[in-house]
């Protein structure tokens, strides 16, 4: 038992050192902009491209749902203008960017963590290193910077179809008029409301591409390992998110 | 000039290289026969720094491998070719991309890199390919544009892993034949690892054997194929009953 947990502790602490070490070895990568720049216009689309389709089908229906939930919470006590409060605020400082993570860790994270991890077991990580290319300037960096400067954009847009469709949803259903919704929207509306929701996406992007990154290079053996390394980038960044979430919620509001 | 000096290495717990000393004259083409798994592999990859040895030390002009910085390690790596075993070549390039990456690495002018790439094309008979994908081409094929992703770059040593396995004889003999005038031609330094010995015998200057960790022998052509060691007489003559105790003498079955 004593031994088990003695185990586990230096396993830890050998967990933590190789995460610095990744983390010092990327740093040292984003000095040779040479190389990540013409790399990293191709992995912004390949991120987009991924992630578009899902991340505005998930807020459609984030929009929808939200709208007639405020309805449900909001009759007989409070003005049903509040609709819009509810649904702005919601999707803009939570729903958007977590949602949106939550489903890119699994498209995004995933997609990484498979490609790098094939390229490691076939070899051809160490045959990029023959050729006197460094890992991390030529793989990691693009894809970590690509993935943190698109998830703002795509959790904008998913958060700008979100209001859209909680709009339609309210005056469709809900019969309340587009003044009242836009009058909620603004009611209490701050500035940080947005900025909010981008750091945090951003971090989210940040957090996912690198996981997938590190995960995908550490991967052994075969086809399994592949697989193995793949599931574990996406439950590792899935909860990375979380943990980043209430991390800026306690830091920020 | 090549040298390993007491090279111990490992792999969870299993010990493959226990001691092994072996040194590469400048100019010379070294073969290292041996059976499956003993190794060779492993060996090769401490010349190019992808491993690490547990004691000992690999030395390439002058310098030790393992206490290399980042771009000491890089300047060693581009005067080396490496053919892997299983070619890893990037299946998301074509195959001329694959060989203007590494001459991107060094700095050439386009011109220059398409030249090179239909010059390297031409020695291994694949003229036309340039624009077809890994996936699209035979094991043999890859294979062969793995040894012209590596003589493209014009490199001081070229490693070969096991450069004939799976291909015809009569490509076989084609590629024996190239490696030959590589050394002659461009003054390369060689090292093969094979289990052809009549490749073996065309291409190399002098042979090792690795053996349960150690060269068994090492030795010029002729010496190794006049030799008393049963060892490595059983493996040059390929006598099953003979290698399948040897096999089973070495932990291998
Ligand atoms: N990265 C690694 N992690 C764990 N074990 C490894 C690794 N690389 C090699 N090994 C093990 O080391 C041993 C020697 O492998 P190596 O590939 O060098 O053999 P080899 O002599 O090249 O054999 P072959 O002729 O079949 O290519 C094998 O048992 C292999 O499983
Ligand atoms: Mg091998």
């Amino acid at each position: 038992m004593q031994q088990l947990i003695f185990q586990s502790i230096i396993e830890a602490l050998r967990a933590v050192g190789r995460f610095w070490l990744f983390i010092h070895d990327f740093l040292l990568g984003l000095r040779e902009v040479r190389i990540w720049a013409s790399l990293l216009p191709g992995q912004m689309r390949r991120v987009g491209v991924n992630s578009l389709p899902i991340a505005l089908f998930i807020s459609l229906f984030i929009g929808i749902v939200l709208a007639l939930l405020s309805r449900y919470i909001f009759t007989g006590s409070v003005p049903m203008y509040f609709v819009g409060t509810l649904v702005g605020k919601s999707i803009m400082m939570e729903l958007g960017p977590v949602l949106t993570g939550l489903a890119l860790a699994g498209r995004v994270g995933a997609n990484i963590a498979a490609e790098l991890g094939t390229m490691r077991v076939t070899e051809q990580v160490d045959a990029l290193e023959t050729l006197a290319y460094d890992t991390h300037s030529y793989l990691v960096v693009p894809r970590v910077l690509a993935a943190t400067l698109m998830f703002p954009v795509i959790v904008t847009l998913a958060i700008a179809v979100g209001l859209v469709s909680g709009w339609l949803t309210s005056i469709t259903l809900l019969e309340l008029s587009t003044q009242d919704f836009i009058k909620g929207l603004r009611q209490f509306y701050e500035f940080k409301d947005i900025w909010f929701g981008l750091v945090k996406s951003t971090s989210f992007g940040a957090a996912i591409a690198f996981l997938g990154c590190m995960k995908g290079l550490t991967a052994r053996g075969g086809a399994e390992g592949v697989g193995l390394a793949t599931t574990q980038a996406v439950v590792a960044g899935a909860a990375m998110i979380l943990v980043l979430d209430a991390f800026w919620a306690v830091l920020l509001l | 000039m090549i040298v390993f000096r007491d090279v111990e290495k490992g792999f969870s717990g299993k010990e493959i290289l226990k001691g092994f000393s072996l040194e590469v004259r400048d100019g010379e083409t070294m073969a290292i026969i041996g059976y499956s798994g003993t190794g060779k592999s492993v060996a090769l990859k401490h010349i190019v720094g992808l491993l690490a040895p547990f004691k000992g030390e690999v030395e390439v002009d002058g310098e030790i491998v393992h206490k290399l910085d980042r771009k000491g390690l890089r300047a060693l790596r581009s005067k080396i070719g490496y053919v892997f075993q299983f070619a890893a070549l990037f299946d998301s390039m074509t195959v001329e991309e694959n060989i203007a990456l590494g001459l991107q690495r060094q700095g050439l002018p386009a011109a220059k890199i398409a030249e090179r790439i239909e010059e390297s094309l031409l020695l291994v008979d694949l003229v036309g390919t340039e624009k077809r994908y890994p996936i699209q081409l035979s094991g043999g094929m890859r294979k062969r544009v793995g040894i012209a992703r590596a003589i493209a770059l014009r490199p001081k040593y070229i490693l070969y892993d096991e450069p004939t396995t799976g291909l015809d004889p009569v490509t076989t003999a084609m590629m024996d034949l190239l490696m030959v005038r590589v050394k002659e031609k461009l003054g390369v330094t060689g090292i093969a690892v094979t289990h052809n010995m009549k490749s073996a015998f065309t291409i190399a200057d002098r042979i090792a054997m690795l053996y349960d960790g150690k060269v068994r022998q090492v030795g010029t052509v002729e010496e190794i194929q006049k030799t008393h060691d049963h060892v490595v007489r059983q493996f040059i003559e390929g006598r099953p009953e003979a290698a399948a105790a040897e096999a089973a003498d070495a932990g291998l079955q």
